[in-house]
């Protein structure tokens, strides 16, 4: 009589506390983090919320360990190796932030013979068996000429800053904003410039391009290149316009300080480095069991003039603004997809 | 002890392979199996091949700085033209490889050094690989591929593919006649002139080899990672002169050793796959590769000063 009561008791105890423990399938999973390269801010970033949050999902044991590993150099030859070497080490998923679209293939498909989840982000792989986060970096350029649609109902001339020549990130944020000119034909681009997402280079360029230009009535950009456009426009005497801006700390503090003097109003889109804790959760859900949609879009990092404050308080100095991911935003993204 | 000088050579390599092998083993038990042995070296195959490259260069004292971007360029070749179509993929490879023969003839009769053509060449490669390959991509030949995950019975394919270049290049650097000629012009240019032999001749012949074995390790890679991009391999240039080094060559004077050769290449890709078992951060894993590399040659220093002790007492 006891023991069935005792088991009754332990049969209602796991019942009332299976919501709790979401994870139990995934506790003796142990998910790897193969990185090329962690030489830049952005990167760094990346890395540190990597670490954060997998280290509280392994202290409250959902899942039994996470480790990131950065290639010593940015070459694929050698991220292939390390992948072929977790392989090695038993891990149950891997994510990925490749060196190279189609140079880890083979690793990769290695990898998902083993048996092992493979979740590639930012740097994706092209191989069909592994999942995909990708930027809608498009969208990204869209969303720009949409804020400014609203903003300026009557258009204007627009001066777009360019990234790095020839990286297939430019192309996208570029076709974005074109598409969004066609649909408000109220807006004119009458200049363009490379700015190579750096303040310094940004400055130079639009400095040499602003006295052939009308009266500009914003600038659209691709992010690390708004701070320099505002230094390029101030020097030359010319009136401010509306500069959409990066996730760059030196980008947000001057917002900030033209919003305090004198009300300015413009927006910010970026892709936040967090997107590799999004990548850990999809791979946990995986893991776990869940229907994933191999190819998944991550949504950009969007600031407005209220939440400007919050985000600049969470910015480190010389840094990028940063949004980490929960499981509940993976679980959003897999359902949206789906 | 009797050992005659070049298997002293080999010994070093040999040893430090399996040292690390090993640790590796003791490390990561898995790695003790089928898979686990190809998983660890199939990556070494083509800088093999590589390296045997870069190794027929240094017989004839010069050093091929442009072995990484000309793998990068053979790659790129395979995953595009090879695969669509093969006759015209087969003419730009054969194409390449007289280049290379080119190359070895124009440093001969205009007296420059290897070094600086190279370098120079170096960019001509990485350039034709950027125009074939603007964005990565292509695929691998079927066959390639085949070739490169073929299971063959009880001993991995990296393992035979390994065995077999070294037997095949050991055959044809240190047995055939051409072998001990093109090691004599890194040994002693005028005495092989004297000896009514072409130097051009030989010298083009070490290059052509080298072409082609370079090619073979660019279509090795594609094998492996089932697509190429311009800058796939770039590591190479560095890898295979360690590599030769390593596996007991020298810079000059025409002492090289295939066998050696394939041996360094496999050491030094156990060794980047020893450091991240062992989890060291990556900060200071190149600094970690080339501490190993320090203790093996100093290690030859060594026994080299053992050996000419011996010689002369």
């Amino acid at each position: 009589m006891t023991i069935k009561k005792m088991l009754l008791a332990s049969i209602a105890i796991a019942s009332v506390a299976t919501p709790f423990a979401v994870s139990a399938e995934t506790a003796d999973k142990r998910i790897a983090l193969s990185n090329n390269y962690a030489g830049n801010s952005w990167r760094q970033a990346m890395l540190t919320s990597w670490d954060k949050i997998t280290k509280e999902a392994v202290s409250q044991g959902t899942v039994a360990a996470a480790d990131a590993f950065t290639t010593a150099e940015n070459q694929a030859t050698e991220q292939a190796a390390q992948i072929q070497n977790l392989i090695l080490q038993g891990y149950d998923a891997i994510v990925i932030n490749a060196a190279s679209p189609t140079a880890l293939n083979g690793a990769v498909k290695e990898a998902c013979d083993a048996g092992i989840v493979v979740v590639s982000f930012d740097g994706i792989v092209t191989e069909p068996c592994a999942w995909r986060i990708a930027v809608d970096f498009k969208a990204m350029g869209e969303s720009q000429i949409e804020y400014l649609a609203e903003k300026m109902p009557d258009g204007g001339s627009l001066l777009e800053i360019r990234g790095l020549a020839g990286v297939s990130v430019d192309d996208e944020i570029h076709a974005g904003i074109q598409a969004g000119v066609e649909k408000n034909p109220q807006f004119k681009i009458v200049g363009a410039v490379n700015g190579d997402w750096a303040q310094d280079v940004a400055q130079r360029a639009v400095a040499g391009i602003l006295p052939s230009l009308p009266e500009i009535a914003a600038v659209v950009t691709q992010g690390g290149d708004g701070y320099g456009a505002a230094q390029a426009f101030a020097a030359a005497d010319r009136p401010m316009p509306t500069i959409v801006m990066g996730n760059r700390e030196d980008e947000l503090r001057w917002w900030k300080e033209q919003k305090d003097a004198n009300g300015y109003e413009t927006m910010s889109v970026s892709i936040a480095p967090g997107v590799s804790t999004l990548a850990f959760w999809v791979a946990q859900q995986i893991l776990d069991g869940k229907d994933v949609e191999k190819e998944l879009v991550v949504p950009f990092l969007r600031i407005d003039q209220d939440n400007l404050e919050a985000n600049l308080e969470n910015t480190e100095k010389g840094g990028v603004a940063n949004v980490e991911y929960s499981l509940e935003d993976a679980q959003k993204v897999i359902g949206g997809a789906n | 002890m009797k050992l005659s000088s070049g298997a002293i050579r080999l010994v070093i390599p040999a040893v430090s392979l399996a040292v690390l092998l090993a640790a590796v083993f003791y490390m990561q038990p898995r790695a003790m199996s089928y898979t686990g042995l190809n998983l660890l070296f199939n990556l070494a195959v083509p800088i093999a091949l590589a390296t045997i490259a870069q190794m027929l260069i240094m017989s004839v004292n010069d050093l091929d700085l442009s072995m990484g971007t000309f793998v990068s360029f053979t790659a790129c070749v395979t995953a595009t033209f090879l695969q669509t179509s093969p006759a015209i993929g087969i003419l730009i490879l054969a194409g390449a490889i007289a280049a290379y023969a080119a190359l070895g003839v124009i440093i001969h009769i205009r007296q420059l050094p290897s070094i600086v053509v190279t370098l120079g060449m170096s960019f001509v490669w990485g350039g034709l690989a950027v125009l074939l390959l603007p964005s990565p991509g292509g695929a691998a030949p079927g066959w390639v591929r085949w070739i490169m995950t073929a299971k063959p019975p009880v001993v991995p394919m990296a393992i035979v593919a390994s065995v077999i270049i070294a037997a095949i290049t050991h055959f044809l650097v240190m047995r055939s006649s051409l072998g001990v000629l093109i090691r004599g012009v890194g040994g002693n240019q005028r005495s092989v002139e004297r000896a009514g032999w072409s130097v051009v001749g030989l010298r083009a012949a070490a290059y052509a080899m080298a072409g082609f074995f370079a090619v073979l390790a660019g279509i090795a890679l594609v094998g492996l990672t089932t697509s190429a991009d311009a800058n796939i391999a770039l590591r190479y240039t560095l890898l295979s002169i360690a590599g030769v080094i390593l596996g007991g060559g020298e810079f000059v004077g025409g002492r090289v050793s295939p066998i050696g050769a394939v041996i360094g290449a496999l050491t030094l890709t156990l060794a980047g796959s020893f450091l991240s078992f062992m989890r060291i951060s990556p900060d200071w894993q190149i600094g970690a590769q080339g501490a190993i590399l320090i203790v093996v040659l100093a290690l030859r220093l060594f026994l080299n000063r053992l050996e000419k002790r011996e010689k002369n007492p």
